[in-house]
């Protein structure tokens, strides 16, 4: 590697990082209540370990507990999981452009592509001299990490973590709060926001937290398109 | 479950999720043009999407038992005036959780 390549992804990492720091704290937490969750549930380190490696998709992998503790059932276990994870499609429709042109990183950055990676390779300022593929495979290296040593040490540790950390799980709303507000501040529209908060909320109080996202996505997108017009225009995207 | 179910079971979930992320680029890859329609979706979608992932992140609370939400309501309140005031993402979403861990801990 010739040193000018060093020091652009360098300079990439440095600048990636401080937008990781609220995932360091949540996922390290989300992460050992993972791994103590495996292992009270009577599965070695290793298991937290190659799913959230392997997986990388937190609700997800909470669930396949159950998966793994049930009846064998591979099909219901796939679309167990398509249903859960289909807002992903959404963060792809809408990641299209930015992924592009980022040579063989796209694979890892679709791959790590969970929530919080998302939302902030979606809504990062990234400085103009600092390289944006290099800035999106480090946010999404760092969370991924984050999330597999958090879980790997609640799998390994268990229950002897005793600190009182109650609470400290707010830092997940807090962060998709904060990205919400960004979007808000920059958009000309807020027919989309104020369309997702409420949708969303009509849902989960029509079909419960279990099952609300795909009833949600559906009202989003139905409205979405027939308010095409109206949101092209406002957007000023017409 | 056999060590070859459960590996089978992990392989399902983990094709499950990856085909979730990798569909819409499959789709519509780089040499093809878009549909202006699925280009509008990717420049509409994300205002609904990050407001569905705070209901999503906040879908627990029960409004039927006291508290009634109001650590969450608070503690999303704070956010909200931080960052407002700061605009430092850090120090919004610091702020927000140890007022919401306060809270928690030693009011409700």
């Amino acid at each position: 590697m010739t040193k000018k390549k060093k020091e652009i992804i360098l300079k990439a990492l440095k600048a990636a990082f401080p937008h990781t720091v609220p995932i360091l704290a949540g996922f390290l937490f989300l992460g050992i209540t993972y791994g103590i969750y495996m292992n009270i549930s009577g599965f070695s380190f290793i298991y937290p370990l190659l799913m959230s490696l392997l997986v990388f998709a937190g609700s997800v992998e909470f669930v396949a507990v159950n998966m793994l503790l049930g009846a064998f059932n591979p099909l219901q276990a796939l679309f167990l999981t398509l249903m859960i994870n289909a807002r992903h499609l959404f963060y792809g429709i809408a990641m299209l452009d930015k992924y592009q042109n980022v040579g063989l990183k796209k694979f890892y950055l679709i791959f790590g592509m969970c929530d919080e990676s998302f939302s902030i390779n979606y809504s990062a300022h990234v400085p103009y001299d600092v390289d944006k593929g290099w800035f999106m495979f480090f946010v999404t290296l760092l969370n991924h990490l984050y999330w597999v040593i958090g879980a790997t040490l609640g799998g390994i540790f268990g229950s002897f973590i005793t600190f009182n950390t109650q609470g400290l799980e707010f830092v997940m709303p807090a962060l998709f709060v904060v990205i919400f507000l960004e979007q808000w501040l920059k958009e000309k529209d807020h027919t989309s926001s104020v369309l997702g908060i409420l949708l969303s909320i009509i849902a989960l109080a029509l079909f419960g937290e279990d099952n609300f996202i795909i009833p949600s996505m559906i009202a989003i997108l139905i409205t979405l398109t027939i308010l095409r017009k109206q949101i092209e225009k406002r957007g000023g995207w017409s | 479950m056999s060590i070859t179910q459960q590996i089978i079971t992990i392989a399902m979930v983990v094709l499950g999720t990856v085909l979730t992320r990798f569909l819409p680029f499959l789709i519509f890859p780089k040499g093809k043009e878009t549909p202006p329609y699925v280009k509008y979706l990717g420049l509409a979608l994300p205002g609904a999407i990050f407001g569905m992932l705070v209901v999503y992140s906040l879908k627990s609370i029960d409004l039927t038992i006291a508290p009634y939400g109001a650590a969450e309501f608070l503690g999303v309140l704070a956010v909200v005036l931080l960052h407002l005031w700061k605009r430092q993402m850090l120090v919004s979403i610091a702020g927000g959780t140890i007022v919401y861990m306060i809270l928690v801990q030693m009011v409700f």
